[in-house]
């Protein structure tokens, strides 16, 4: 399997961000009334995403690592505005029902989470992959979600209705069905033990918390970036002593020589 | 007056920001494990977004309008939003020492919660002018505070009980959240 296809594999299966990794829960949450609703914000957010990585990722040697994050999302704001008006132009009926969804994906933390952890290390085109591959996996999971939702709440597969009214629980359309519909699905995830960000199993990603949306306080929080600086200076710290250590080694390594040069040449004259 | 305290009733009880909305879920369902931490948290928030929705609206109405540049509104706001929690950082670092070392550790975590930025933009589009989007501001706000404090409530009740292994952790907190929801829909006769 080449890189590529490896990124995109690992983004929808492996370190899905809904299901797995625990990412960007309010979209999640607000989005999937419906089926459509959840694959249209699933796709906006692809649509950032891709970019975003890509951008990012060819940036990445030009940004000071001191404004990136400011730099970062710059240019993931830009992305959305730009795909906040072309859904508005295009697509009128999405962008009446997600709403200020869309240009809240700014601050979706699948986006920024990548940018810091993936395409900020990586080349152009495996980033652009990854941002495919999460994407098309942060679409299925919101699209699932939607899915149940729908059938639940008002009885319809993408807006067909196949239950006749009175068997309705409308509540799963209404903001409680969310919590409730995620807290069952975390449930299950629990109780068979599937990896998932909520009960440990989840593969770490490169954030400091963990990439555990749910345990998290705020993405791309300045503590998030303490303990992250705390890593490179204890890194660092380690990588100076190890200097010091060969250098204190070299130094031994030389008196050594210079005292037994010096034995030799003292034995020398003696023998002279 | 009454329209205004009509906006921040429907802000803070009827259309709840977490509960209906889903705005600042993550310092909900992270932050709320104590009632004190989630009093903290619920302070700095009132705290920020109050200021957050005076700057986003006064910049709105007096640069981005009358420019005509209204469609940069996303970029331009959360610029400013994390421009400004620096900024009230520093200052209360500096002046307001008492103030810095209760809600301190809590302000960074602010700028990029939803709930900032999802204010900023339900006021512009409502178009509500400087006063109602403040007034909308504080409401959002502490709806935000009553929210987390009655969740971290529960939270600390919860722990002594017993329920099913599976849900322990985030599953009975998503549940408790869930009920909660269903109780603040008794809001929605109020307006």
């Amino acid at each position: 399997m080449n890189k590529c296809t490896e990124r995109v594999y690992n983004g929808i299966i492996k370190e899905n961000p809904t299901f797995i990794l625990m990412l960007g829960m309010c979209p999640t949450l607000a989005t999937t009334t419906s089926a459509i609703n959840g694959l249209g914000m699933g796709l906006s957010t692809t649509m950032v995403l891709m970019f975003s990585n890509l951008l990012i990722s060819a940036l990445r040697n030009i940004i000071p690592d001191r404004v990136r994050i400011p730099a970062f999302i710059v240019i993931v704001a830009s992305l959305v505005t730009i795909v906040q008006l072309l859904i508005q132009g295009y697509v009128p009926s999405l962008y009446d029902s997600l709403g200020i969804y869309i240009p809240l994906i700014v601050v979706n933390c699948i986006i920024l989470g990548r940018a810091e952890s993936y395409a900020s290390k990586n080349g152009p085109a495996e980033s652009f992959f990854d941002g495919v591959g999460m994407g098309l996996g942060f679409t299925a999971a919101l699209t699932a979600i939607g899915l149940c939702r729908e059938l639940l709440g008002s009885g319809a597969v993408f807006g067909h209705v196949i239950i006749p009214e009175e068997f309705h629980i409308s509540i799963f359309v209404l903001a409680p069905g969310a919590f409730f519909v995620l807290a069952m699905l975390t449930a299950v995830q629990n109780k068979l033990k599937l990896p998932s960000a909520t009960n440990g199993d989840a593969p770490k990603s490169a954030l400091a918390c963990g990439g555990n949306c749910l345990a998290c306080t705020g993405c791309g929080s300045s503590a998030n970036h303490m303990i992250l600086a705390e890593k490179k200076a204890e890194e660092a710290a380690k990588a100076a002593a190890a200097k010091k250590a060969a250098a204190e080694k070299a130094l031994a390594a030389k008196k050594a020589a210079e005292e037994a040069k010096a034995a030799e040449a003292s034995k020398d004259g003696k023998e002279s | 007056m009454k329209e205004l305290l009509l906006i921040a009733i429907g802000s803070a009880l009827v259309n709840n920001v977490v509960l209906s909305q889903f705005l600042g879920l993550c310092p909900f369902l992270g932050v709320s494990k104590k009632t004190e931490t989630a009093a903290g948290m619920g302070a700095a928030v009132i705290f920020v977004i109050t200021i957050a929705t005076a700057c986003t609206s006064l910049i709105y109405d007096f640069v981005l309008v009358k420019l005509g540049i209204e469609y940069l509104q996303t970029i331009v706001f959360i610029l400013v939003i994390a421009a400004l929690v620096q900024f009230v950082e520093m200052f209360l670092k500096k002046n307001m020492v008492s103030l810095y070392e209760s809600l301190g550790v809590y302000l960074p975590l602010i700028t990029t919660n939803c709930a900032v930025l999802g204010v900023a933009l339900t006021n512009v589009q409502k178009s509500y002018n400087f006063i109602e989007s403040v007034v909308n501001g504080i409401g959002i706000s502490v709806g935000f505070t009553i929210a987390i404090i009655l969740l971290a409530g529960v939270r600390e009740k919860i722990e002594y009980n017993d329920f099913p292994h599976a849900f322990k952790g985030s599953p009975i907190v998503l549940i408790t959240a869930g009920l909660m929801s269903i109780a603040f829909f008794g809001f929605s006769g109020l307006i």
